[in-house]
């Protein structure tokens, strides 16, 4: 089913300064949570440079669609109908096929289905807050949800996370293995967000705003959104002497 | 095509938050009805091969208090020693095991658990053969970086004392912190975010 040769080239090593560093105090619930000692580093091995793969036929019909995938029949989740899409590459700019994408948000009131939100705004009855889809071959995405609001949440007394939606992605290797949050182009929040602040490089939290696509929005229906997602990257294995059993 | 005209920076890392089960686990939650059934919740079934083992444990904080919000994430080997992947090169793996498993942690006791098959040994990098193990990938709430880790089997002591990553790691006496003790067919394992036992993690 893959036209293209699989990956087993070794990982770049990671930019661990570009991530969010472990312990970052203006979001408190890092300080206990956060090991202390340095990571101790290793090559890329074999169980690090493989990893699951998900096919089709594990997929809804509407995975992709969290407008309608929790709404009774002829209704549909309240908000600003969007369209998430774009690429999944990896630092090499080459796309990731096949790749699931999972995602999770907050209702259009910025309330979650989940037992442990008590936020005052009300549950959509017709909207659950997830999906999934795979990649393409070409490493695209799509997803039709609506819009989640930005809600507050208890850090210091008056935080409010900007609306975003969670991503959480595989890649062909274990060590690809990525979970954060897509934020919207223009709010206002993204700035004063412990959360997002974790991150220290201004270019790095840019790569996590979507921007508002115009040339894909559906006129009279719902406007496009496009966030592309970056995956490490691989070295070749060109010149590698290959030991034995490897 | 030249391959170093697009290079990117990897998207920066976020928390996976306090309801990470809405996208990873919606059934555990009780949002059912979407997903069949969570995604890396059965690894094998009556016809997988090799030993069934359970592996448990509790993801703790600073304060030694159990995260009831954590996901933990299985990577392995087969009984043979193989990757359930595309990328496995060596041979084919038991198409009865995925290898891979999803699990969170239970929303009182902070208790992970997997139903799996003990894992056969796989070369290092240079080719030496490493101990049985299973790699680990914890997010929570609080987490920025999901954090690697490896868990390794205490009754499999003559292939610890050799295996090539622990005998990187400098501090001798961290080294338990990756080790599994055997009751039954279950091994625990507690992984410490911090503390005098901090659980090493890897960089990989």
């Amino acid at each position: 089913m893959r036209n293209r040769a699989v990956e087993t080239g070794p990982f770049w090593p990671r930019d661990l300064g570009w991530h969010p560093p472990a312990h970052t105090p203006g979001y408190k619930t890092s300080v206990l949570r956060s090991p202390k000692k340095a990571l101790i580093s290793l090559p890329s091995s074999l169980g690090d440079v493989n990893g699951p793969a998900f096919g089709h036929n594990m997929l809804g019909e509407k995975d992709d669609d969290l407008i309608l995938n929790f709404a009774k029949s002829g209704q549909s989740a309240i908000g600003e109908r969007i369209i998430v899409h774009g690429y999944v590459l990896d630092e090499r700019g080459r796309p990731v096929p096949e790749t699931l994408v999972e995602i999770w948000q907050a209702n259009a009131g910025g309330r979650y289905r989940h037992v442990k939100d008590g936020y005052l705004a009300p549950l959509d009855p017709n909207f659950g807050g997830f999906g999934r889809t795979l990649t393409d071959g070409a490493g695209y995405y799509a997803f039709r949800t609506i819009r989640p609001g930005p809600y507050p949440w208890p850090n210091n007394v008056n935080d409010w996370r900007p609306a975003h939606i969670h991503f959480s992605v595989f890649g062909s290797g274990f060590a690809q293995r990525l979970i954060t949050q897509m934020y919207f182009e223009g709010d206002p929040h993204i700035a004063l967000c412990p959360i997002v602040n974790t991150i220290s490089d201004p270019e790095a939290i840019d790569q996590l705003t979507a921007r508002l696509d115009m040339e894909n929005t559906i006129p009279m229906d719902a406007r496009a959104w496009r966030f592309d997602i970056t995956l490490r990257g691989r070295r070749s294995t060109l010149f590698e002497n290959r030991m034995d059993g490897n | 095509m030249n391959p170093f005209a697009n290079r990117r920076k990897e998207s920066a890392s976020q928390t996976a938050g306090p309801y990470v089960h809405i996208g990873c686990t919606p059934n555990f939650i009780g949002n059912s009805g979407v997903y069949g059934e969570d995604l890396g919740a059965r690894m094998v079934n009556d016809r997988t091969k090799g030993e069934r083992i359970t592996v448990t444990g509790r993801v703790m904080d600073g304060a030694g208090t159990p995260l009831r919000d954590a996901l933990v994430e299985i990577w392995q080997a087969d009984a043979q020693g193989l990757y359930n992947s595309p990328s496995e090169m060596r041979g084919v793996a038991d198409a009865q095991f995925a290898g891979w498993g999803r699990q969170p942690a239970d929303a009182e006791t902070g208790a992970f658990s997997f139903d799996t098959v003990k894992p056969g040994r796989v070369p290092f990098v240079d080719g030496r053969p490493q101990a049985p193990h299973i790699g680990l990938w914890i997010v929570a709430r609080g987490i920025n970086l999901g954090l690697h880790t490896r868990m390794y089997f205490g009754d499999e002591a003559a292939a610890n004392a050799e295996d090539p990553v622990l005998g990187r790691i400098e501090h001798k006496v961290r080294v338990p912190t990756l080790i599994a003790p055997r009751d039954g067919d279950t091994y625990r394992f507690d992984i410490h975010l911090q503390g005098e036992r901090e659980t090493v993690f890897f960089d990989i």
